[in-house]
Protein backbone atom coordinates (compact mmCIF):
# COMPACT_ATOMS: atom_id res chain seq x y z
CA UNK A 1 0.00 0.00 0.00
CA UNK A 2 1.16 3.10 -1.17
CA UNK A 3 0.89 6.69 1.10
CA UNK A 4 -0.40 10.14 0.01
CA UNK A 5 2.97 11.84 -0.36
CA UNK A 6 4.30 8.96 -2.34
CA UNK A 7 1.71 8.76 -4.88
CA UNK A 8 1.64 12.57 -4.91
CA UNK A 9 5.57 12.24 -5.77
CA UNK A 10 4.74 9.92 -8.52
CA UNK A 11 2.33 12.17 -10.28
CA UNK A 12 3.81 15.62 -9.97
CA UNK A 13 6.94 17.30 -10.68
CA UNK A 14 6.70 19.76 -7.87
CA UNK A 15 5.02 19.90 -4.66
CA UNK A 16 4.27 23.59 -3.06
CA UNK A 17 4.78 22.72 0.85
CA UNK A 18 3.48 25.51 3.65
CA UNK A 19 4.75 28.30 5.49
CA UNK A 20 5.24 29.77 8.67
CA UNK A 21 3.88 28.32 11.71
CA UNK A 22 4.99 30.68 14.40
CA UNK A 23 4.85 33.57 12.41
CA UNK A 24 0.93 33.49 11.53
CA UNK A 25 0.04 32.37 14.94
CA UNK A 26 1.64 35.72 16.71
CA UNK A 27 -0.43 37.80 14.26
CA UNK A 28 -3.54 35.69 15.91
CA UNK A 29 -2.47 36.61 19.26
CA UNK A 30 -0.49 33.94 20.32
CA UNK A 31 1.41 35.34 23.36
CA UNK A 32 5.38 35.37 23.18
CA UNK A 33 6.35 32.05 25.33
CA UNK A 34 3.46 30.63 25.15
CA UNK A 35 3.08 26.90 23.87
CA UNK A 36 1.54 27.13 20.42
CA UNK A 37 0.10 23.72 20.46
CA UNK A 38 -2.07 24.41 23.47
CA UNK A 39 -4.51 26.18 21.02
CA UNK A 40 -4.78 22.55 19.06
CA UNK A 41 -7.79 22.12 21.83
CA UNK A 42 -8.01 26.02 23.55
CA UNK A 43 -8.51 28.19 20.53
CA UNK A 44 -9.02 25.01 17.49
CA UNK A 45 -10.50 27.89 14.91
CA UNK A 46 -7.28 29.84 15.24
CA UNK A 47 -5.30 26.43 13.99
CA UNK A 48 -7.85 25.61 11.13
CA UNK A 49 -7.35 29.01 10.15
CA UNK A 50 -3.56 28.60 10.41
CA UNK A 51 -4.40 25.36 7.90
CA UNK A 52 -6.79 26.99 5.50
CA UNK A 53 -4.37 30.10 5.38
CA UNK A 54 -2.05 27.68 3.75
CA UNK A 55 -4.33 25.23 1.34
CA UNK A 56 -5.93 28.29 0.11
CA UNK A 57 -2.60 30.10 -0.85
CA UNK A 58 -2.26 26.50 -3.07
CA UNK A 59 0.24 24.51 -0.63
CA UNK A 60 0.04 20.53 -1.65
CA UNK A 61 1.13 20.02 1.85
CA UNK A 62 0.59 21.73 5.23
CA UNK A 63 2.53 20.78 8.54
CA UNK A 64 0.42 20.38 11.53
CA UNK A 65 0.84 22.96 14.82
CA UNK A 66 3.19 20.16 16.91
CA UNK A 67 6.59 21.41 16.34
CA UNK A 68 7.37 21.90 20.41
CA UNK A 69 4.67 18.73 21.04
CA UNK A 70 7.39 16.25 22.68
CA UNK A 71 7.72 15.40 26.28
CA UNK A 72 11.03 17.08 26.64
CA UNK A 73 9.43 20.73 25.22
CA UNK A 74 6.13 20.08 26.68
CA UNK A 75 7.59 19.85 30.18
CA UNK A 76 8.51 23.62 30.23
CA UNK A 77 4.41 24.19 30.69
CA UNK A 78 3.84 21.61 32.71
CA UNK A 79 2.50 19.86 29.84
CA UNK A 80 4.36 16.29 29.06
CA UNK A 81 1.49 14.10 30.26
CA UNK A 82 -0.57 15.67 27.10
CA UNK A 83 1.59 14.55 24.35
CA UNK A 84 -0.58 11.97 22.94
CA UNK A 85 -3.93 15.07 23.45
CA UNK A 86 -2.27 17.80 22.02
CA UNK A 87 -0.70 15.74 18.97
CA UNK A 88 -3.87 13.97 17.86
CA UNK A 89 -5.50 17.49 17.88
CA UNK A 90 -3.36 18.93 15.63
CA UNK A 91 -3.12 16.22 13.23
CA UNK A 92 -7.11 15.66 13.56
CA UNK A 93 -7.53 19.50 12.78
CA UNK A 94 -5.46 19.22 9.57
CA UNK A 95 -7.38 15.96 8.70
CA UNK A 96 -10.49 18.08 8.20
CA UNK A 97 -9.16 21.16 6.39
CA UNK A 98 -7.47 18.71 4.26
CA UNK A 99 -10.22 16.61 3.79
CA UNK A 100 -12.49 19.61 2.84
CA UNK A 101 -9.89 21.04 0.11
CA UNK A 102 -11.87 19.56 -2.89
CA UNK A 103 -8.16 18.13 -4.02
CA UNK A 104 -5.38 15.98 -2.87
CA UNK A 105 -3.86 17.93 0.48
CA UNK A 106 -1.38 15.83 2.61
CA UNK A 107 -1.22 16.34 6.58
CA UNK A 108 2.17 16.38 7.37
CA UNK A 109 3.01 16.01 11.21
CA UNK A 110 5.42 18.23 12.37
CA UNK A 111 8.12 16.83 15.26
CA UNK A 112 10.86 19.32 16.44
CA UNK A 113 14.03 18.75 17.97
CA UNK A 114 13.67 17.89 22.06
CA UNK A 115 16.00 20.80 22.06
CA UNK A 116 18.45 18.24 24.56
CA UNK A 117 21.93 17.37 23.66
CA UNK A 118 22.81 13.81 23.26
CA UNK A 119 25.75 11.96 25.62
CA UNK A 120 28.21 12.14 26.38
CA UNK A 121 27.98 16.31 26.39
CA UNK A 122 24.41 16.20 27.11
CA UNK A 123 21.79 14.30 29.00
CA UNK A 124 19.88 12.82 25.62
CA UNK A 125 20.21 9.18 24.64
CA UNK A 126 18.84 6.99 21.67
CA UNK A 127 16.99 5.29 23.56
CA UNK A 128 15.30 8.25 25.41
CA UNK A 129 14.88 10.53 21.98
CA UNK A 130 13.07 7.60 20.55
CA UNK A 131 10.81 7.41 23.18
CA UNK A 132 9.71 10.89 22.89
CA UNK A 133 9.38 10.72 19.48
CA UNK A 134 7.61 7.57 19.14
CA UNK A 135 4.74 8.70 21.68
CA UNK A 136 4.56 12.11 19.37
CA UNK A 137 4.16 10.00 16.53
CA UNK A 138 1.50 7.79 17.72
CA UNK A 139 -0.41 10.86 18.28
CA UNK A 140 -0.13 12.65 15.24
CA UNK A 141 -1.21 9.04 13.49
CA UNK A 142 -4.06 9.09 15.71
CA UNK A 143 -4.96 12.42 14.55
CA UNK A 144 -4.47 11.52 10.75
CA UNK A 145 -1.28 12.54 9.81
CA UNK A 146 -0.61 11.13 6.22
CA UNK A 147 3.05 11.19 7.25
CA UNK A 148 5.40 12.39 10.00
CA UNK A 149 7.65 15.72 9.09
CA UNK A 150 10.91 15.39 11.55
CA UNK A 151 12.12 19.49 11.07
CA UNK A 152 15.03 22.29 12.27
CA UNK A 153 17.16 18.84 13.58
CA UNK A 154 20.90 19.78 14.04
CA UNK A 155 22.65 16.53 15.27
CA UNK A 156 22.27 13.41 13.19
CA UNK A 157 21.55 10.78 16.38
CA UNK A 158 18.41 13.08 16.89
CA UNK A 159 17.49 12.54 12.70
CA UNK A 160 18.44 8.71 13.77
CA UNK A 161 16.20 8.46 16.69
CA UNK A 162 13.53 9.93 15.22
CA UNK A 163 13.61 7.83 11.99
CA UNK A 164 13.16 5.08 14.34
CA UNK A 165 10.48 6.01 15.80
CA UNK A 166 8.78 6.89 12.46
CA UNK A 167 9.32 2.66 11.95
CA UNK A 168 8.09 2.01 15.28
CA UNK A 169 4.58 4.19 14.40
CA UNK A 170 4.99 2.37 10.97
CA UNK A 171 4.75 5.37 9.53
CA UNK A 172 6.15 7.08 6.23
CA UNK A 173 8.33 10.18 7.10
CA UNK A 174 10.40 13.21 5.77
CA UNK A 175 13.19 14.73 7.85
CA UNK A 176 15.38 18.18 7.17
CA UNK A 177 17.62 20.06 9.12
CA UNK A 178 18.69 23.00 10.32
CA UNK A 179 22.23 24.69 8.72
CA UNK A 180 22.64 27.39 10.51
CA UNK A 181 26.52 27.94 11.43
CA UNK A 182 28.57 28.51 8.67
CA UNK A 183 26.60 26.89 6.07
CA UNK A 184 26.77 23.48 8.43
CA UNK A 185 24.42 22.09 11.39
CA UNK A 186 24.89 23.70 15.10
CA UNK A 187 26.38 20.27 15.47
CA UNK A 188 28.64 20.54 12.52
CA UNK A 189 26.58 18.17 9.97
CA UNK A 190 27.56 19.80 5.80
CA UNK A 191 24.80 18.87 3.61
CA UNK A 192 26.98 16.25 2.36
CA UNK A 193 27.05 14.78 5.31
CA UNK A 194 23.57 14.67 5.75
CA UNK A 195 22.77 12.63 2.28
CA UNK A 196 24.93 10.59 3.51
CA UNK A 197 23.42 9.71 7.18
CA UNK A 198 19.95 9.26 4.99
CA UNK A 199 21.02 6.72 2.92
CA UNK A 200 22.73 4.88 5.68
CA UNK A 201 19.40 4.71 7.81
CA UNK A 202 17.63 1.44 8.23
CA UNK A 203 14.12 3.17 6.77
CA UNK A 204 14.98 6.12 4.72
CA UNK A 205 12.90 8.92 4.41
CA UNK A 206 10.39 9.74 1.42
CA UNK A 207 12.04 12.81 0.92
CA UNK A 208 15.12 14.98 3.64
CA UNK A 209 16.83 18.18 3.06
CA UNK A 210 16.72 21.81 5.03
CA UNK A 211 14.66 23.95 6.38
CA UNK A 212 14.85 27.55 8.57
CA UNK A 213 18.59 28.54 8.53
CA UNK A 214 19.96 31.62 8.00
CA UNK A 215 18.05 32.79 4.93
CA UNK A 216 17.25 31.39 1.09
CA UNK A 217 20.40 32.03 -0.30
CA UNK A 218 22.23 29.57 2.17
CA UNK A 219 19.48 27.29 1.74
CA UNK A 220 19.57 27.08 -1.55
CA UNK A 221 23.58 26.53 -1.46
CA UNK A 222 22.73 24.05 1.16
CA UNK A 223 20.52 22.15 -1.91
CA UNK A 224 23.57 22.20 -4.48
CA UNK A 225 25.14 20.35 -1.75
CA UNK A 226 22.42 18.04 -1.74
CA UNK A 227 22.66 17.49 -5.30
CA UNK A 228 26.09 17.02 -5.38
CA UNK A 229 26.36 14.37 -3.23
CA UNK A 230 24.68 12.48 -5.72
CA UNK A 231 21.07 11.79 -4.39
CA UNK A 232 18.45 10.46 -6.23
CA UNK A 233 15.94 11.01 -3.06
CA UNK A 234 13.31 13.89 -3.39
CA UNK A 235 14.68 16.82 -1.71
CA UNK A 236 12.72 19.37 0.56
CA UNK A 237 13.59 23.15 0.79
CA UNK A 238 12.30 25.58 2.69
CA UNK A 239 13.74 28.63 3.80
CA UNK A 240 12.90 31.71 6.17
CA UNK A 241 11.58 34.68 4.34
CA UNK A 242 14.33 37.17 4.91
CA UNK A 243 15.37 37.85 8.44
CA UNK A 244 13.45 38.99 11.41
CA UNK A 245 12.92 42.66 12.18
CA UNK A 246 11.08 44.69 14.75
CA UNK A 247 7.99 46.33 14.15
CA UNK A 248 5.72 48.13 16.00
CA UNK A 249 5.07 45.20 18.87
CA UNK A 250 5.47 41.99 16.57
CA UNK A 251 8.16 40.23 14.27
CA UNK A 252 7.78 40.78 10.76
CA UNK A 253 9.94 39.41 8.16
CA UNK A 254 11.81 41.21 5.55
CA UNK A 255 11.31 38.70 2.45
CA UNK A 256 8.94 39.99 -0.17
CA UNK A 257 6.59 37.64 -1.71
CA UNK A 258 8.03 38.41 -4.86
CA UNK A 259 11.53 37.87 -3.76
CA UNK A 260 9.91 33.89 -2.39
CA UNK A 261 8.71 33.52 -5.81
CA UNK A 262 12.10 34.00 -7.34
CA UNK A 263 13.41 31.50 -4.24
CA UNK A 264 10.92 29.02 -5.56
CA UNK A 265 11.90 28.73 -8.87
CA UNK A 266 15.54 28.43 -8.26
CA UNK A 267 14.85 25.75 -5.74
CA UNK A 268 12.89 24.12 -8.50
CA UNK A 269 15.76 24.39 -11.07
CA UNK A 270 18.03 23.25 -8.11
CA UNK A 271 16.73 20.13 -7.89
CA UNK A 272 14.15 20.37 -5.21
CA UNK A 273 11.06 18.66 -5.64
CA UNK A 274 9.40 19.53 -2.38
CA UNK A 275 9.05 23.43 -1.78
CA UNK A 276 8.32 25.28 0.71
CA UNK A 277 8.82 28.06 3.36
CA UNK A 278 9.76 28.41 6.83
CA UNK A 279 9.94 31.54 9.66
CA UNK A 280 8.13 34.48 8.17
CA UNK A 281 6.50 32.94 4.93
CA UNK A 282 2.85 34.03 4.81
CA UNK A 283 -0.37 32.81 2.39
CA UNK A 284 0.91 35.88 0.48
CA UNK A 285 4.16 34.52 -0.16
CA UNK A 286 3.08 30.96 -0.88
CA UNK A 287 0.74 32.54 -3.35
CA UNK A 288 3.66 33.75 -5.46
CA UNK A 289 5.51 31.02 -5.21
CA UNK A 290 2.68 28.94 -6.77
CA UNK A 291 2.21 31.33 -9.29
CA UNK A 292 5.80 31.75 -10.17
CA UNK A 293 6.04 27.84 -10.11
CA UNK A 294 3.20 27.35 -11.97
CA UNK A 295 4.08 30.41 -14.78
CA UNK A 296 7.99 30.36 -15.55
CA UNK A 297 9.42 27.57 -17.34
CA UNK A 298 12.58 25.52 -15.33
CA UNK A 299 15.69 26.76 -16.05
CA UNK A 300 19.33 25.58 -15.75
CA UNK A 301 20.80 24.27 -12.40
CA UNK A 302 21.77 27.72 -10.69
CA UNK A 303 24.87 28.35 -10.00
CA UNK A 304 26.40 29.98 -6.44
CA UNK A 305 26.80 32.97 -8.00
CA UNK A 306 23.26 33.19 -9.68
CA UNK A 307 21.75 32.31 -6.18
CA UNK A 308 23.27 35.09 -4.99
CA UNK A 309 22.28 37.61 -7.46
CA UNK A 310 18.95 37.10 -7.06
CA UNK A 311 18.11 36.49 -3.23
CA UNK A 312 21.59 38.06 -2.06
CA UNK A 313 25.26 36.87 -0.47
CA UNK A 314 25.94 33.69 1.64
CA UNK A 315 26.17 34.11 5.74
CA UNK A 316 29.97 32.85 5.27
CA UNK A 317 32.58 32.15 2.54
CA UNK A 318 32.17 28.00 2.71
CA UNK A 319 29.79 25.40 3.36
CA UNK A 320 32.16 22.79 4.57
CA UNK A 321 31.90 20.80 1.47
CA UNK A 322 33.30 20.40 -2.46
CA UNK A 323 37.15 21.33 -3.27
CA UNK A 324 37.21 24.63 -1.05
CA UNK A 325 35.93 22.81 2.06
CA UNK A 326 36.79 25.87 4.20
CA UNK A 327 39.71 26.56 6.71
CA UNK A 328 41.11 23.17 8.72
CA UNK A 329 41.49 22.29 12.40
CA UNK A 330 44.60 23.32 14.19
CA UNK A 331 47.26 21.01 14.01
CA UNK A 332 48.45 19.75 17.83
CA UNK A 333 51.97 20.79 18.51
CA UNK A 334 52.95 17.42 19.91
CA UNK A 335 51.68 13.59 20.30
CA UNK A 336 48.63 12.69 22.69
CA UNK A 337 49.74 10.87 25.69
CA UNK A 338 48.86 7.57 25.76
CA UNK B 1 53.33 3.75 24.89
CA UNK B 2 54.02 5.82 21.82
CA UNK B 3 57.59 7.54 21.11
CA UNK B 4 55.79 10.75 20.82
CA UNK B 5 53.65 10.60 24.40
CA UNK B 6 54.32 13.29 26.35
CA UNK B 7 54.95 13.11 29.87
CA UNK B 8 52.94 16.99 31.35
CA UNK B 9 55.10 16.82 34.41
CA UNK B 10 58.68 16.84 32.00
CA UNK B 11 57.75 19.96 29.75
CA UNK B 12 59.17 23.34 31.00
CA UNK B 13 56.18 26.17 31.80
CA UNK B 14 56.32 27.57 28.54
CA UNK B 15 55.93 24.07 26.72
CA UNK B 16 53.26 23.11 28.93
CA UNK B 17 51.21 26.33 28.44
CA UNK B 18 51.14 25.43 24.55
CA UNK B 19 50.19 22.07 25.44
CA UNK B 20 47.31 22.98 27.14
CA UNK B 21 46.28 25.11 24.71
CA UNK B 22 46.43 22.24 22.42
CA UNK B 23 44.67 19.76 25.24
CA UNK B 24 41.72 22.50 25.83
CA UNK B 25 41.17 22.66 21.58
CA UNK B 26 41.24 18.66 22.06
CA UNK B 27 38.90 18.85 25.38
CA UNK B 28 41.41 16.36 27.34
CA UNK B 29 39.95 17.21 30.98
CA UNK B 30 42.14 15.07 32.69
CA UNK B 31 45.12 16.50 31.00
CA UNK B 32 43.76 19.74 31.72
CA UNK B 33 43.56 18.61 35.58
CA UNK B 34 46.52 17.18 35.42
CA UNK B 35 48.66 20.45 33.90
CA UNK B 36 46.66 22.88 36.67
CA UNK B 37 47.92 21.42 39.53
CA UNK B 38 51.31 20.77 38.40
CA UNK B 39 51.21 24.75 37.66
CA UNK B 40 49.91 25.67 40.94
CA UNK B 41 52.28 23.16 42.51
CA UNK B 42 55.74 24.83 40.70
CA UNK B 43 54.61 28.41 42.43
CA UNK B 44 51.95 29.73 39.51
CA UNK B 45 49.40 32.30 40.83
CA UNK B 46 45.98 30.79 40.02
CA UNK B 47 45.58 34.05 38.44
CA UNK B 48 48.43 33.22 35.49
CA UNK B 49 47.63 30.18 35.48
CA UNK B 50 43.35 30.95 34.25
CA UNK B 51 44.70 33.56 32.27
CA UNK B 52 47.73 32.61 30.66
CA UNK B 53 46.78 28.63 30.39
CA UNK B 54 43.06 28.34 30.57
CA UNK B 55 41.72 31.88 29.33
CA UNK B 56 44.37 31.91 26.39
CA UNK B 57 43.73 28.12 25.17
CA UNK B 58 39.83 28.73 25.14
CA UNK B 59 40.63 32.19 23.19
CA UNK B 60 41.66 29.84 20.74
CA UNK B 61 38.80 27.62 20.60
CA UNK B 62 36.46 30.61 20.51
CA UNK B 63 38.09 32.08 17.52
CA UNK B 64 37.93 28.60 15.34
CA UNK B 65 34.32 28.18 16.58
CA UNK B 66 33.65 32.08 14.95
CA UNK B 67 35.60 31.00 11.87
CA UNK B 68 33.52 28.20 11.21
CA UNK B 69 35.92 25.80 11.97
CA UNK B 70 34.91 24.09 15.50
CA UNK B 71 31.33 23.31 15.88
CA UNK B 72 28.91 23.06 18.74
CA UNK B 73 30.42 19.22 20.10
CA UNK B 74 34.20 20.37 20.02
CA UNK B 75 33.24 23.32 21.65
CA UNK B 76 31.11 21.49 24.83
CA UNK B 77 34.34 19.60 24.94
CA UNK B 78 36.94 22.04 25.63
CA UNK B 79 34.49 23.73 27.64
CA UNK B 80 34.36 20.41 29.78
CA UNK B 81 37.79 20.53 30.04
CA UNK B 82 38.29 23.90 30.88
CA UNK B 83 35.45 23.18 33.77
CA UNK B 84 37.79 20.66 34.81
CA UNK B 85 40.75 23.37 34.77
CA UNK B 86 38.28 25.59 36.94
CA UNK B 87 36.86 23.55 39.94
CA UNK B 88 40.83 23.33 41.02
CA UNK B 89 41.46 26.66 40.57
CA UNK B 90 38.12 28.50 41.72
CA UNK B 91 38.95 28.52 45.57
CA UNK B 92 42.20 29.28 45.07
CA UNK B 93 41.10 32.80 43.12
CA UNK B 94 38.58 33.80 45.80
CA UNK B 95 41.71 32.62 48.60
CA UNK B 96 44.11 34.97 46.54
CA UNK B 97 41.52 37.70 45.83
CA UNK B 98 42.26 37.48 42.16
CA UNK B 99 40.92 40.23 39.87
CA UNK B 100 37.40 39.55 38.88
CA UNK B 101 36.49 40.28 34.84
CA UNK B 102 33.06 40.96 36.00
CA UNK B 103 29.54 39.33 36.71
CA UNK B 104 27.12 38.05 33.86
CA UNK B 105 23.59 37.05 34.56
CA UNK B 106 22.03 34.51 31.70
CA UNK B 107 19.01 32.69 30.74
CA UNK B 108 16.98 31.33 27.94
CA UNK B 109 13.74 33.20 27.64
CA UNK B 110 10.46 32.19 28.90
CA UNK B 111 8.68 29.02 26.38
CA UNK B 112 12.27 28.46 25.09
CA UNK B 113 13.64 25.02 26.00
CA UNK B 114 17.03 25.56 23.61
CA UNK B 115 20.06 26.44 25.97
CA UNK B 116 22.92 24.98 23.66
CA UNK B 117 24.00 28.14 22.51
CA UNK B 118 23.22 30.16 25.88
CA UNK B 119 25.46 26.81 27.67
CA UNK B 120 28.38 27.58 25.38
CA UNK B 121 28.18 31.63 25.94
CA UNK B 122 27.95 31.04 29.81
CA UNK B 123 30.94 28.25 29.49
CA UNK B 124 33.02 31.16 27.59
CA UNK B 125 32.43 34.18 29.56
CA UNK B 126 33.54 31.53 32.62
CA UNK B 127 36.85 30.68 30.71
CA UNK B 128 37.25 34.17 29.75
CA UNK B 129 37.38 34.89 33.10
CA UNK B 130 33.77 36.13 33.86
CA UNK B 131 31.78 35.10 37.09
CA UNK B 132 28.31 33.67 35.48
CA UNK B 133 24.95 33.10 37.03
CA UNK B 134 23.00 30.59 34.74
CA UNK B 135 19.45 30.48 35.55
CA UNK B 136 18.79 27.54 33.07
CA UNK B 137 15.55 27.67 30.27
CA UNK B 138 12.05 29.07 30.28
CA UNK B 139 12.93 32.40 32.43
CA UNK B 140 10.17 34.69 33.11
CA UNK B 141 10.92 38.27 33.31
CA UNK B 142 10.40 37.99 37.09
CA UNK B 143 12.62 35.25 37.36
CA UNK B 144 15.19 37.57 35.40
CA UNK B 145 14.59 40.59 37.48
CA UNK B 146 14.63 38.47 40.97
CA UNK B 147 18.09 37.20 39.77
CA UNK B 148 19.22 41.12 38.59
CA UNK B 149 18.35 42.23 42.48
CA UNK B 150 20.20 39.08 43.50
CA UNK B 151 23.47 39.32 41.87
CA UNK B 152 23.89 42.55 40.58
CA UNK B 153 25.80 41.79 37.53
CA UNK B 154 27.53 43.92 35.36
CA UNK B 155 25.79 42.12 32.27
CA UNK B 156 22.02 40.66 31.57
CA UNK B 157 22.33 37.77 29.00
CA UNK B 158 19.09 36.60 27.18
CA UNK B 159 18.51 33.94 24.40
CA UNK B 160 15.96 32.60 22.25
CA UNK B 161 16.00 29.79 19.38
CA UNK B 162 12.49 30.26 18.07
CA UNK B 163 10.60 32.77 16.33
CA UNK B 164 7.87 32.42 18.61
CA UNK B 165 10.17 33.46 21.75
CA UNK B 166 12.44 35.51 20.95
CA UNK B 167 10.01 39.10 20.80
CA UNK B 168 9.94 38.15 24.79
CA UNK B 169 13.23 39.71 25.39
CA UNK B 170 11.36 43.19 24.34
CA UNK B 171 9.24 42.37 27.18
CA UNK B 172 11.91 41.86 29.33
CA UNK B 173 13.88 45.09 28.53
CA UNK B 174 10.72 46.99 28.64
CA UNK B 175 10.18 46.16 31.89
CA UNK B 176 13.65 46.81 32.99
CA UNK B 177 12.96 50.38 31.23
CA UNK B 178 10.03 50.79 33.71
CA UNK B 179 11.60 50.26 36.39
CA UNK B 180 13.84 52.49 35.64
CA UNK B 181 17.14 50.16 36.13
CA UNK B 182 17.57 49.76 32.10
CA UNK B 183 20.98 51.43 32.36
CA UNK B 184 22.40 49.72 35.00
CA UNK B 185 23.18 46.95 33.20
CA UNK B 186 24.35 45.54 29.61
CA UNK B 187 22.47 43.25 27.62
CA UNK B 188 23.61 41.20 25.81
CA UNK B 189 21.39 39.16 23.15
CA UNK B 190 21.91 35.81 21.02
CA UNK B 191 20.34 33.20 19.43
CA UNK B 192 20.02 31.67 15.96
CA UNK B 193 16.69 33.76 14.41
CA UNK B 194 17.96 37.25 16.07
CA UNK B 195 20.58 39.75 14.24
CA UNK B 196 21.93 42.53 14.56
CA UNK B 197 19.06 44.86 13.90
CA UNK B 198 16.81 42.68 16.14
CA UNK B 199 19.07 43.46 18.99
CA UNK B 200 19.03 47.27 18.40
CA UNK B 201 15.11 47.50 18.09
CA UNK B 202 14.42 45.80 21.22
CA UNK B 203 16.62 48.13 23.44
CA UNK B 204 19.64 45.65 23.80
CA UNK B 205 23.39 47.17 23.86
CA UNK B 206 24.10 44.08 21.47
CA UNK B 207 23.54 41.18 19.56
CA UNK B 208 26.22 38.33 20.13
CA UNK B 209 26.58 36.48 16.90
CA UNK B 210 28.26 33.46 18.60
CA UNK B 211 29.68 32.76 22.12
CA UNK B 212 33.27 33.83 20.95
CA UNK B 213 31.71 37.12 19.96
CA UNK B 214 30.20 37.22 23.26
CA UNK B 215 32.87 37.33 25.11
CA UNK B 216 34.49 40.07 23.06
CA UNK B 217 31.52 42.32 23.34
CA UNK B 218 31.18 41.77 26.98
CA UNK B 219 35.09 42.45 27.40
CA UNK B 220 34.41 45.61 25.28
CA UNK B 221 31.29 47.00 27.14
CA UNK B 222 33.01 46.37 30.96
CA UNK B 223 35.97 48.02 29.73
CA UNK B 224 34.07 51.04 28.39
CA UNK B 225 31.36 50.87 31.95
CA UNK B 226 34.61 50.97 33.79
CA UNK B 227 36.29 53.76 32.23
CA UNK B 228 32.95 55.41 32.49
CA UNK B 229 32.69 55.24 36.38
CA UNK B 230 36.25 56.37 36.34
CA UNK B 231 35.36 59.43 34.85
CA UNK B 232 33.10 60.06 37.50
Amino acid sequence: MTDALSRMLAERDWILLDGATGTNLFNMGLGSGDPPEFWNIEKPDNIRALYRGAVEAGSDLFLTNSFGGNASRLKLHQAQGRVRELNEAAASLGREIADKAGRPVIVAGSVGPTGDIFEPMGTLTHASAVEMFHEQAEGLKAGGADVLWIETISAPEEYRAAAEAARLAGMPWCGTMSFDTAGRTMMGTTSAGMAELVEKLPNPPLAFGANCGVGASDLLRTVLGFVAAGSERPIIAKGNAGIPKYHDGHIHYDGTPELMGEYAVLARDAGVRLIGGCCGTMPEHLRAMREALESRPKGPRPSLETISDALGGFSSASDGTGDDSGPARRERRGGRRG
Amino acid sequence: MADDDIILSDLSDDELVLQMHDDLYDGLKEEIEEAVNILIERGWTPYDVLTKALVAGMTIVGADFRDGILFVPEVLLAANAMKGGMAILKPLLIETGAPRMGKMVIGTVKGDIHDIGKNLVAMMMEGAGFEVRDLGINNSVEKYLEALEAEKPDILGMSALLTTTMPYMKVVIDTMKEKGMRDDYIVLVGGAPLNEEFGRAIGADAYCRDAAVAVETAKQFVARKHNQAAAL
